[in-house]
């Protein structure tokens, strides 16, 4: 029986992984992508799998190197873009090949079996254990909170960087508190989705909710149902194929992005406003 | 009473080895409109900069609306300053619409923790339909022309209820009939606010016809100042732009069509 599945104690907390990790990355995945900074995802999602390399490596918890890497990766992103001595793309490239060269150091000198090392290469959300999903559902509750008591901030700050800053917001502020805010998502994620997986999580259904509409409150919501779909529907697809289920998710999340690409009323208003050009 | 709103001694910006602003000494009196002109590089943008405490002082000393301009308090002072930039490359795909644009302008005095109230959206609504874009409020930002989306940006400023008004070029790179409107705005708006206004520009035609004093900027100095009569004068402008330089007024341009209030 298909129901059977939710009896299992693994498969509840696949699915509140699911549900939490859908909701969290597809929230940042709108604030990175409205930004144009898609590519600090796969900055972070690197300084957070270098982190846990090292912890794995030293013998400590791996979420705790996960999380100093990555928000210390993003606290360092911002100040150096900030400062004019490179712009944004150029800041990250460097954390990024960085992380990426120290995840290979890490993984060269650890002695032994590398088999945890690599789970958080792809992740595995049925592996997902109670201490990971306690951390994710703080992290999910804590990231709705901010954004509901700061929406109008953020709004401004995604929005109008620079307006924001003009009409007295403190949008410095807000600016890295986002970045830090991906950094500690995607140290929550890391283990279900993995390290290599979790960008096309945070892009892909952001990117399917743009397509949808210009409403920033109706997009998280959008975002962050195509993000739990894609988590549920990648997670049945594991359990019943028995495929990967970091890949399944993936899969599922780009399968969403085609088809609210190919139905999206923007690109009907777009052909619609070519039409009157050329009329 | 001291009616000064603006007052910067020897101030010097440095961005970097560039030297943006030298030596800069400036008072302006509550209620004055001013404009800045001057060649690209001049430090117009930057003498803004410095007035709404974005630009950082190497050397000297800012004081605006009676607060010293240093890095703790600049975002107390942005609450009290409408800032309208030059028309900007908008992502068409912007999550925000003009309405919401428009209400950011309220965010800074609102200041964190607070939730704009219906008075607030009240507020949008007229500043909307002053500027005259009320029919656009649902719009995303992204839609709107260089011409819609400069009123949008004053309208922005105006529900700030600023105390000095900056303006940055606000009509480069906008056709000439939407340069001639936003002019005639940025008028009614300072008669009607009494607000200190300071408006740069490099481009003479888009000169308002209300300037009482204008500034003249060359190479990170305030090279002359006075009034429009004295500076505008073929003497003085080949010199400013090192190159041949025409008076507006004696050619049809955009200020050529002065307003009447």
């Amino acid at each position: 029986m298909v129901f059977s599945i939710f009896q299992y104690q693994f498969m509840q907390n696949a699915i509140l992984a699911g549900l939490c990790g859908g909701i969290t990355c597809s929230i940042i995945g709108i604030f990175v992508v409205t930004m144009h900074l898609s590519f600090i995802g796969v900055c972070i999602a690197h300084a957070a799998f270098a982190g846990a390399l090292l912890g794995i490596w030293l013998g400590f918890n791996p979420l705790i190197g996960a999380l100093a890497f990555s928000l210390a990766s993003a606290a360092i992103i911002g100040p150096i873009a900030d400062r004019g001595e490179l712009n944004l793309d150029t800041s990250i490239g460097i954390i990024f090949s960085l992380m990426l060269g120290l995840a290979f150091l890490f993984l060269g000198l650890m002695p032994g079996s590398r088999t945890e090392a690599l789970n958080l290469f792809w992740g595995s959300i049925l592996t997902v254990t109670r201490p990971d999903l306690t951390f994710l559902l703080v992290v999910t509750a804590v990231i709705i909170a901010l954004i509901a008591v700061f929406y109008k901030e953020i709004q401004a700050v995604i929005c109008h960087r620079q307006v924001a800053l003009a009409v007295g917001i403190p949008a410095t502020l807000i600016f890295y508190g986002l970045l830090l805010t991906t950094g500690l998502t995607i140290t929550a994620s890391l283990r279900s989705i993995g390290g290599l997986l979790i960008y096309s999580l945070i892009l892909n259904p952001a990117a399917a909710a743009y397509q949808l509409t210009y409403s920033l409150k109706r997009m998280l919501f959008i975002a962050s149902a195509f993000g739990v779909i894609s988590c549920w529907a990648g997670l049945a697809a594991s359990y019943f194929l028995d495929i990967p289920s970091g890949a399944s998710i993936v899969i599922t999340s780009s399968i969403i992005f085609g088809l609210a690409t190919a139905f999206s009323p923007k690109r009907k208003v777009k052909r619609w406003q070519q039409t009157q050009v050329s009329a | 009473m001291d009616n000064t709103v603006i007052s910067i001694k020897d101030a010097v910006v440095s961005y970097r080895e560039d030297v943006a602003l030298q030596d800069v000494s400036l008072e302006v009196r509550r209620g004055e409109f001013i404009g800045i002109i001057g060649p690209n590089g001049a430090g117009k943008t930057t003498l803004l900069t410095v007035i709404n405490g974005l630009g950082k002082l190497v050397q000297g000393q800012a004081r605006v609306l009676g607060m010293p301009v240093n890095g703790r308090n600049g975002n107390e002072l942005r609450k009290r300053i409408g800032y309208v930039a030059q028309v900007e490359n908008i992502d068409p795909r912007l999550p925000i619409n003009v309405r919401e644009t428009v209400m950011v302008g309220c965010y800074g005095r609102l200041g964190l923790f607070h939730q704009p109230t219906q008075a607030h959206w009240e507020r949008v609504d007229r500043a909307l339909d002053m500027v005259g874009i009320a029919h656009l409020s649902q719009r995303p930002i992204g839609h709107l022309s260089g011409g819609e989306y400069q009123r949008a940006a004053i309208a922005r400023a105006l529900v700030q209820q600023p105390e000095i008004f900056l303006l940055d070029e606000p009509t480069a790179s906008i056709d000439e009939r939407a340069q001639w409107e936003i002019l005639k705005l940025i008028h009614l708006i300072h008669n009607k606010r009494h607000m200190t206004t300071l408006f740069v520009t490099h481009d003479l035609r888009q000169l308002p016809s209300i300037c009482q004093r204008l500034i003249l900027m060359k190479e990170g100095r305030i090279w002359q100042q006075g009034s429009p009569d004295l500076m505008l004068t073929e003497e003085i402008l080949p010199q400013l732009y090192s190159a041949p330089t025409s008076i507006p007024g004696k050619s049809k341009t955009a200020s050529s069509l002065r307003f009447s209030q």
